[in-house]
Order: structure tokens, then C-alpha cells, then sequence
């Protein structure tokens, strides 16, 4: 895809800076300005309280919540502006391409089969031929061990199941970063691990990802920077080793004396 | 009188008058419902479009509309469009079969539109979160996930509406337009027995809507078939 030519990379790959969510007005504030750098191939893992605005700042990344103030910098472009700096109207679609996303609840399409699931942006918003897409989607399918189950619908398929066909629906599309949004909080607990182990073999292959998870001991193994966010705020920022074993502020020792 | 001469009676007007109920009436009678379906879902489907719409003023015209329809008798709706019509229109001066249609089509409209709102709303958000974080742009969300999951929902609703509007034709009988209500009075008029030709267009009415009910929950069921396993 890159072909050779020239292509600007970006250190940081998502710079965010000094983000806000309120809502009611200023009521609730969901986020309460948020400044951070991803850099490529983070594992950044997000954790803290119910309510902390770890989610809300995961869906701000691809805009699917509008921020009230500040801006996002996506591969060096200000995605929260309704225009970028030659003038030209911003397509949020373009970037979004660019940003995998998978959900605590899967969202995957229950009219289609897996394959059809894998094959519809590809094809309509890539553009790819229907052979080229479903080679590829297949490909995909079998690096998760689900290759025979391409004809099925979602309907048929276990929790564990469905969000493996989402991570690999996601990468389809080829992202430069991949956003999990609590991806094992709606998993029987015996399907959290086949989840997690796709996660983790992908952070091996040097995917740029986002975390938002419960799942303190993936936290530690596989994140490389571990972000604890409450009431809105970045509260503390560090390696697994800093966070966990040398926590500084009160607010992330009284939650770590809860959850481990 | 007791209820042997009633059944004597109905079976002796039915020998009689057949063709007056079964072909003229029930004829009359389907055939304003389905023009009433047909052009309703198509302004339904208009005026649903505009109630989401992006622009505050077509909400609020198309949430006006299905308000007022919604909010007044049927009855009134079609004297309305009797009387008024053909002083707005004047080629619809005496055509009384089209400003009954004209106003039932824009009464059912108003249901219809609700009926596609709500099913295209009640797609779990999350679908639409999915396909935009894919990269699908609005249209293609709607186009290729959204329409097709509101479908289910849509489908078997719009069939109870047809059923319903089956039986809410009678009120057009008010203007002798023809359908199986008029056939009951005209045949009431001409016999002077008023139960039997009631009993008859009852029975009527009923086998038609029992059958498309039964016809519209067979297509329920399959749709379902994709999603229960």
C-alpha cells in the first residue's frame, strides 16, 4: 500500500490535547481536559473507576463522542476541526478508515454472515473487488481460528467468538491504531482469555492500541504505557511496573487496594 | 323474530345479493385499502425522512402533521377532504372515490411515517457505531445496515396497518362511495331487514382480516428465521 513512495510518519500518532466533555451544559463533566501523546506501536492501557471517563475519551479518538473543547491530532491532522488548514472540509469517514474500533457488546451486523461482516467496508468503502476482499477476510478468519465458521451469522456464534470476528472485521480495513472498548466486559468468564489472546498477539505484531479494560493482569503483561483516569482526569500515567508496584497518587492506591 | 329467520334470511340475501357484496362492496373495499397502503407508505416514508431530518424546520412540519392527523377523528379528516377538496382542486368536483382515498392516504401517511421512525430507531445504536468506525459514511450505514435490520421491524407493522385501514374504509361508506358498509345500506334500504346485511359484510370483514393477519404473522415468522437458531 505505501508503495514505495515517501510516506509522513508520525512519532505520535494520536496527540490529544486538552480534552473536554461536558454534557447539560457543564454540568457533567465526562472529561475534564485530557492531554496525551500515543505514540506508534503503545499498548496503551486505560484503566480506572466506572464513571472515570475512560470510555468517553476511547470514543472521542474516532469522534464517535463530539468533544466539547480541545483537539485531537490524528497523523497530524486536527480531526476535531470542521475543516483542515488548507480549507478543505475535514471527511471524519477518511480517518475513521484509519481507526479500528471493537465494542464491549461486538456490534456485529446480524443480517450478514461473518464473511459478509468482514467483506462490507472493504468493498464499499476500500473499494476492493468481492474476491480480493473475501481472500483477505479469510485469511484473517483463520489467523483466529475461525475460518470455518466464514458462512455463519453472528447469531451462531459465542460471545468469545463474535469479538474475535470483530477484532478481525476491525483489521480488515487495515487501521493504524485499534481502539477496544472494554472489549471482555459482556464475556462469560471462560471466553475472556481466547479474547485477550488475540489481543495480546496482535500487540506482538506492533499494533498501535488503545485499551480500555477491567482486566488488571493484561494491564500489566501486555501494556507498555498504563494511563488511570477518575472523575475525568488523567490521574496518573506510567509503565505496568510504576502503576501497579509504585503507585504515587491516593486516589490510584485506594482504587488498586480494590480491584487487586 | 328469532335467530332460525335471521340465518334464513342471510343465506336468502347472500343467494340474492352476492355479487353486490363480494364483488362490487369487498372489491370497492380492498382495493381503497390497498391504494390507501400503497400511496400512504409512500408519504409516510416522506415524512418519516423529514422527522429525522438534519434541518429543525422539516421536523418540526413533518411532527405538525403527524400530530394534527393523529390528533383528530378519522370522520372529520374525511369530511374535511370531501367538502374542502374539491373547492381546492375543482377536477375533484363529484369524484367522491378519489377525496375519500386522497384523505385516507394522507391519514394513514401520518401512521405509517411513525411506524418507520420507530423501527428504524429501534436498530440498536450500536450497529450504526460499528459501520461509521469503519469508515461507512451516513449513507452507507443506512443503506447497507441500518434499512435492512428496521425492515423486520417495519414489515409486519405496515401489514396491521393494512389491516386496519381494511376496516377503517367502512367510515367512507358516510359518502355511498361504494364499498361493502354502502352495499349494507343500500341493501337495507331495498329489503327493509337491517341485522342480516349487517351480519353479513361482519362476516365478511372478518374472514378478510383474519386472513391477512394470518398471512402478515406467516411473513413475520419468516424474516425471524435468519436470527433464531
Amino acid at each position: 500500500m505505501k508503495g514505495g513512495c515517501v510516506v509522513a510518519t508520525y512519532d505520535k500518532l494520536i496527540q490529544v490535547k486538552n480534552l473536554k466533555k461536558y454534557y447539560n451544559g457543564d454540568k457533567i463533566k465526562a472529561l475534564d481536559g485530557v492531554s496525551v501523546d500515543i505514540n506508534k506501536g503503545d499498548v496503551m492501557v486505560i484503566i480506572g473507576p466506572s464513571g472515570g471517563g475512560k470510555s468517553t475519551f476511547l470514543r472521542s479518538l474516532n469522534l464517535l463522542e463530539k468533544p466539547t473543547e480541545g483537539s485531537i491530532i490524528f497523523e497530524g491532522v486536527d480531526i476535531t476541526k470542521k475543516k483542515d488548514e488548507n480549507g478543505k472540509k475535514l471527511d471524519i469517514d477518511l480517518h475513521r478508515q484509519k481507526m479500528g474500533m471493537v465494542f464491549q457488546h461486538f456490534n456485529l451486523f446480524p443480517h450478514m454472515t461473518i464473511l459478509q461482516n468482514m467483506t462490507l467496508a472493504p468493498m464499499k468503502v476500500k473499494g476492493m473487488s468481492q474476491q480480493e476482499a473475501e481472500a483477505k477476510a479469510l485469511e484473517l478468519l483463520d489467523r483466529v481460528g475461525l475460518k470455518d465458521r466464514a458462512d455463519a451469522y453472528p447469531i451462531q456464534l459465542s460471545g468469545g467468538q463474535k469479538q474475535r470476528v470483530a477484532i478481525v472485521r476491525a483489521l480488515a480495513m487495515e487501521p493504524d491504531v485499534m481502539l477496544f472498548d472494554e472489549p471482555t466486559s459482556a464475556l462469560d468468564p471462560e471466553m475472556v482469555g481466547e479474547v485477550l489472546d488475540v489481543m495480546k498477539e496482535l500487540a506482538k505484531d506492533g499494533m498501535t492500541m488503545v485499551v480500555v479494560t477491567h482486566e488488571m493482569g493484561f494491564a500489566r503483561e501486555v501494556g507498555s504505557r498504563i494511563l488511570f483516569m477518575a472523575d475525568g482526569q488523567l490521574v496518573e500515567e506510567g509503565s505496568p511496573d510504576q502503576i501497579f508496584n509504585h503507585p504515587q497518587s491516593p486516589r490510584l492506591q485506594d482504587f488498586l487496594s480494590k480491584v487487586l | 323474530m328469532n335467530f332460525i329467520t335471521i340465518c334464513e334470511n342471510v343465506v336468502k340475501l347472500m343467494v340474492k345479493y352476492w355479487d353486490k357484496f363480494l364483488l362490487t362492496g369487498l372489491g370497492y373495499t380492498l382495493s381503497l385499502a390497498a391504494i390507501t397502503v400503497f400511496f400512504g407508505a409512500i408519504l409516510g416514508s416522506l415524512i418519516a425522512l423529514l422527522r429525522m431530518s438534519k434541518v429543525a424546520p422539516f421536523r418540526w412540519i413533518a411532527a405538525a402533521y403527524t400530530e394534527i392527523i393523529r390528533g383528530t377523528p378519522m370522520l372529520l379528516q374525511l369530511y374535511l377532504f370531501y367538502f374542502g377538496l374539491p373547492m381546492l382542486i375543482p377536477i375533484l368536483n363529484k369524484q367522491q372515490f378519489a377525496c375519500v382515498a386522497i384523505a385516507l392516504v394522507c391519514n394513514s401517511a401520518a401512521y405509517v411515517s411513525e411506524i418507520i421512525r420507530s423501527g428504524i430507531q429501534a436498530v440498536d445504536l450500536g450497529q450504526t457505531e460499528a459501520a461509521r468506525s469503519l469508515g461507512l459514511s451516513q449513507k452507507q450505514t443506512m443503506l447497507s445496515v441500518v434499512l435492512p435490520q428496521a425492515v423486520k421491524n417495519i414489515l409486519p407493522a405496515l401489514g396491521n396497518e393494512f389491516i386496519m385501514i381494511t376496516k377503517d374504509t367502512s367510515l367512507a361508506s358516510t359518502f355511498f362511495i361504494g364499498d361493502l358498509m354502502t352495499q349494507c345500506l343500500l341493501i337495507k334500504g331495498a329489503t327493509y331487514l337491517t341485522i342480516e346485511p349487517l351480519l353479513i359484510i361482519g362476516i365478511i370483514y372478518f374472514i378478510v382480516t383474519f386472513v391477512l393477519s394470518k398471512v402478515v404473522s406467516a411473513y413475520e415468522r419468516r424474516l425471524r428465521r435468519g436470527d433464531i437458531r
